[in-house]
């Protein structure tokens, strides 16, 4: 194919992101009608980089943009291959459903609120993602990081009047310069060791690196994407942020910006380092189980809906990295035919989280807003008031379990064909690290299901919790609609399987040199295999035909046995007390609890339980219940590192003084300094 | 296409005849060991019967997924079924999805039975949903790593291929990774089907039932549904332990003959472990459920030996 299509298709896009980011900040407080320019600009943004990816990835060529800056180093080039059109294409999808969706709900943003900054950052957002997908220069990457990193501050911090938003955007701030000065030492090395700060000299000496050199650079990036990523024990700023944003920002966050940090994994470990140590996909691999673990039990006594999602967010980029490091194992051991199932299981996993994870923030965004709480146990009952936003959080629910027949199935599938691939293929002590990484997957997995029940069970069935809860009413139309779309590709992924896995080969192609949808796909497209002769198959839209028939079954019995007209409608049993109210119904603190008590170990609850009680203790007037459970990671690591930190920083205080002059003579002396190392060397 | 759906139908019936029928066995043996009179071994039919025909009583806090529910756990368990190798190594469904798929598809039914007890408002239902997920979700990893060993011995994780490579070395369960994982399989099928020592199937006494206080609002055919849906389960879970350890009569094709003494063989085999389970569940006591864990640990450790034992002999 032609490339000028796709390099208009691509900038077209980025200029339709900006307008929509200016329009909207020039225009969004004076008429309400602008909000539909700003968010068709948004759309068609989406569509048009949908369309440009979609074509760079079947087209399998490496397209470069170049856009010279006139500052020396810096060159905006832009390389549009097959990995980076792949997020790209999840961005653009996750963004137009978002986009759609935002149509209604910023429409319950308070009219006092500046709606045209937020458009514009969410506009700079999409933008700067954009360019951290396709960026092919060191500096350019950087840049765009730190403008991704900033407009999602500006947007986690938008309800700033409330001190847990401003708290979490510090947060979130600190946390990712921490990662981007690991990401600058990173590119300054290899620059140093290539001359040249574009990608494509980056992989050209990587043959050239050491195992030492590799190691130490993989450390850094490691760090350095691993902030993004969501990855334990450097997640912390997750569960603030997510929540704290307004419940789209959270969508795209979860769904894409931490992509960017596995994008960035994916592009050092496979592109630009050449092969890494075997040790560097051990790493992955363990780092990636202990996040799903503890991604997945944390999210599991989390009462804030919200909060909840966002660790579950840390469990998937667990899953995720548990691939990827499979796959850097497999092809540290020269098996890239395995390394590629595990790629595939990596990279599809990739794409489904981000479709279900938008979908769950979009609808708990539509909850929030209806009852003004993210708290589960004020919610309840909203199955019925909010039929098809219960439908979708449902659909997303099921996925993210992992449950047939939808994505998240597949690609968790694949993922466990792809470590059980790795006990026969690799040598003896590193063999036995996959079955039980596979087992503590079906753990996450399941656990993952016992969240789910939990979050759609407590709060969306039975009765409502308060008084809020009772009285909601449906989503906006445009919410639904972006909602509706996420749903239907949820669905759609896990029964289209077959078809969508081929659109993977041009990616496993140019990273490990090997087509795997031929052999993952058989039976005329009807089931995937693990990839190896008879390993194993799956066939999830047959399954579903299968359920469908299968289930006339009961049908017909009971339309032979069965005398009509006997559906009576009655009570709940109450035990005999006065009627079932809310207080009958089980909490989510009580779902979770003999999980909490199991895992004692880890979350070190706390508990007090105060009585006052009149004649004895069976007659109490009112009943105190306090509970509590330890944030091992912020109490053992950050706090005692804060400390010491803040200890240190303080001996510095003087030179900070707050006189001008004195911080302009640093600056001077600084430049002579500088001017004198340069002269030297 | 025919062929398939032939091989379905006969499964298909075979499941719904024979699963009532060792849930009966089971009752009656057990009633016997305790020197009870116990109930015929037809009285699950009966119940079945019986349920089908009355009316039954909605809560009217339920939702639609209360009615979805019996459905969904009744179809899973029915797929499922047909996805095992019962009496001949070649499943009709095996092409489908293999022992991962049959895992995850009765998940899929456990999720919805434990939003439908969360669905009706009352605590027990909750209770149950709390309970059961807990412990299918710690005694997943246990299952996996056994069906890992047997997934690995076969190089296969589709459960005809497993059956065919136990059957061209029917003698492999002597081996110590196969007695290793069967025995940590044991103990999971045991907390899966709500057996004691993990549930008591025949209690209703609020603070100790799971499963039943799931289904407490349930009636009239939705519960005849479940009751039978779950029946159907416990005699795949059955199947899968009897048929890739011990491999004995399984017929190779789906002749006559070779099906008639694959179902005598199957029949016999599916008695011998019932024997087993109402040993255990005669010589045991209920647990308390924070004992559970531990259990299933045993099982986990079991299931990381097998696999072990696997690579060392």
């Amino acid at each position: 194919m032609n490339q000028t299509p796709i390099n208009g298709l691509f900038l077209g896009g980025l200029i339709s992101y900006a307008a929509a980011g200016l329009f909207g900040l020039a225009a969004y407080q004076r008429r309400r009608a602008t909000r539909i320019v700003f968010c068709l600009f948004a759309c068609l943004g989406a569509l048009l980089e949908g369309i440009a990816s979609v074509a760079a990835i079947l087209d399998a060529n490496e397209t470069l943009i170049s856009i010279p800056s006139g500052v020396p180093l810096l060159q905006y080039t832009f390389r549009l291959d097959p990995v980076s059109c792949y997020f790209n294409l999840a961005l653009a999808v996750v963004s137009l459903a978002v986009s759609v969706y935002s149509l209604g709900y910023l429409d319950g943003f308070d009219v006092r609120k500046p709606r045209g900054i937020f458009c514009f950052f969410y506009s700079l957002l999409l933008v700067s993602l954009t360019v951290v997908f396709t960026a092919n220069n060191a500096f350019l990457f950087l840049i765009v990081w730190e403008v991704m990193a900033l407009s999602a501050y500006f947007l986690v911090s938008f309800d700033h009047e409330r001190d847990e938003s401003r708290k979490a955007g510090i947060l979130f701030f600190v946390m990712s310069h921490v990662g981007t000065g690991a990401l600058i030492v990173g590119f300054l090395l290899l620059g140093t060791w290539a001359r040249s700060f574009d990608f494509s000299a980056f992989h050209l000496i990587a043959a050239t690196l050491t195992p030492i050199q590799q190691g130490s650079l993989f450390l850094l990036f490691f760090f350095g994407f691993g902030v993004k990523a969501g990855m334990i024990p450097v997640h912390i700023w997750l569960p603030a942020a997510h929540p704290a944003a307004p419940s789209n920002v959270s969508a795209l966050m979860s769904a894409i910006l931490i992509k960017t940090g596995i994008y960035g994994i994916i592009r050092i470990a496979f592109d630009l380092l050449g092969i890494p140590p075997l040790w560097c996909g051990l790493l992955v691999l363990t780092a990636g189980t202990a996040s799903a673990i503890l991604g997945v039990l944390y999210a599991l006594i989390e009462p804030d809906l919200k909060r909840m999602l966002a660790y579950s967010t840390i469990e998937n980029a667990g899953i995720i990295l548990m691939a990827l490091g499979g796959a850097m194992v497999f092809r540290s051991y020269g098996r890239p035919t395995l390394a590629a199932v595990a790629l595939v299981a990596c990279l599809f996993h990739i794409f489904n989280h981000a479709i279900f994870k938008s979908l769950l923030f979009l609808s708990a965004g539509a909850v929030v807003h209806a009852t003004g709480s993210r708290n589960l146990e004020r919610m309840g009952g909203l199955i019925r008031p909010m039929p098809l936003t219960a439908l979708c959080f449902l659909v997303g629910a099921i996925a993210i379990s992992g449950l047939p027949p939808l994505n998240g199935f597949v690609s968790e599938w694949l993922t466990y064909q792809a470590l059980l691939g790795g006990f026969g293929s690799t040598p003896s002590l590193t063999r036995i690290v996959f079955p039980v990484a596979g087992s503590l997957l079906a753990l996450t997995g399941a656990l993952a299901a016992t969240c789910f029940v939990r979050a759609f069970g407590i709060g969306f069935l039975a009765l409502p919790r308060s008084s809020q809860a009772a009285h909601v009413h449906e989503a906006h139309p445009a919410m639904l609609a972006g909602m509706g779309t996420l749903a239907l590709l949820c669905i759609g992924l896990g029964l289209g399987a077959t078809l969508w896995l081929p659109i993977l080969d041009p990616l496993t192609n140019q990273l490990l040199g090997v087509r795997m949808s031929s052999n993952l796909v058989v039976s005329g497209g009807l089931a995937l295999s693990s990839g190896s002769a008879a390993g194993g198959t799956v066939a999830p839209a047959a399954l579903v035909g299968a359920l469908v028939l299968l289930a006339l079954l009961p049908g017909v019995l009971c339309a032979i046995w069965w005398r009509r007209g006997r559906k009576i409608p009655g009570p709940t049993w109450d035990c005999g007390l006065p009627g079932l109210t809310e207080y009958n119904e089980y909490t989510a603190t009580a779902f979770s609890k003999p999980l909490r008590m199991i895992f004692a170990a880890l979350f070190q609850p706390r508990r007090e339980i105060q009585t006052e009680f009149e004649v004895s203790a069976y007659y109490p007037i009112s009943v105190r219940f306090e509970s509590e459970v330890e944030p091992a990671f912020e109490t053992h690591l950050y706090s005692p590192l804060k400390d010491r930190i803040m200890a240190r920083a303080s001996r510095f205080r003087t030179i900070q003084a707050g006189s001008i002059h004195a911080y302009l003579a640093y600056i001077f002396i600084t430049l002579v300094v500088l001017l004198l190392f340069g002269v030297r060397s | 296409m025919i062929e398939m759906l032939a091989k379905s139908g006969f499964q298909l019936l075979l499941l719904l005849l024979v699963a009532p029928l060792i849930s009966g066995i089971i009752k009656t043996m057990k009633a016997r060991l305790q020197t009870r009179c116990g109930p015929n071994v037809l009285q699950p039919y009966r119940d079945l019967f019986k349920l089908l025909r009355k009316g039954m009583v909605i809560p009217d806090t339920a939702s639609w997924i209360f009615s979805a529910a019996p459905y969904i756990v009744f179809v899973t368990a029915a797929l499922v079924g047909l996805m095992t190798p019962m009496t001949a190594t070649d499943a009709p469904l095996s092409l489908f999805g293999g022992v991962l798929a049959v895992v995850y598809l009765l998940a899929l039914g456990r999720f919805f039975l434990a939003l439908s007890g969360l669905d009706t408002g009352s605590s027990f239902g909750g209770l149950g949903s709390s309970r059961e997920m807990t412990i299918s979700a710690i005694a997943e990893p246990a299952m996996m790593l056994a069906i890992f060993t047997v997934a690995l011995g076969a190089n296969s994780t589709n459960l005809s291929e497993m059956a065919r490579s136990a059957v061209s070395q029917s003698w492999r369960f002597l081996a110590p990774s196969q007695m290793l994982a069967f025995a940590a399989l044991f103990i999971v099928i045991i907390a899966e089907t709500g057996r004691i020592p993990v549930d008591n199937p025949a209690t209703h006494l609020e603070l100790t039932m799971i499963h039943e206080a799931m289904i407490l609002e349930y009636s009239g055919p939705y519960l005849a549904l479940i009751e039978w849906g779950a029946s159907i389960k416990q005699l795949v879970l059955m199947t899968l332990l009897v048929n890739t350890f011990f491999p004995f009569g399984l017929s190779s094709d789906w002749s006559v003959s070779g099906l008639g003494l694959g179902l005598s063989f199957y029949l016999l085999k599916l008695l011998l472990l019932a024997c087993c389970i109402v040993l255990v569940e005669t010589t045991n006591a209920k647990m308390r459920l924070f004992r559970v864990p531990e259990l299933l640990a045993v099982a986990f450790i079991l299931g990381a030996l097998a696999l072990i034992s696997t690579f060392l002999f």
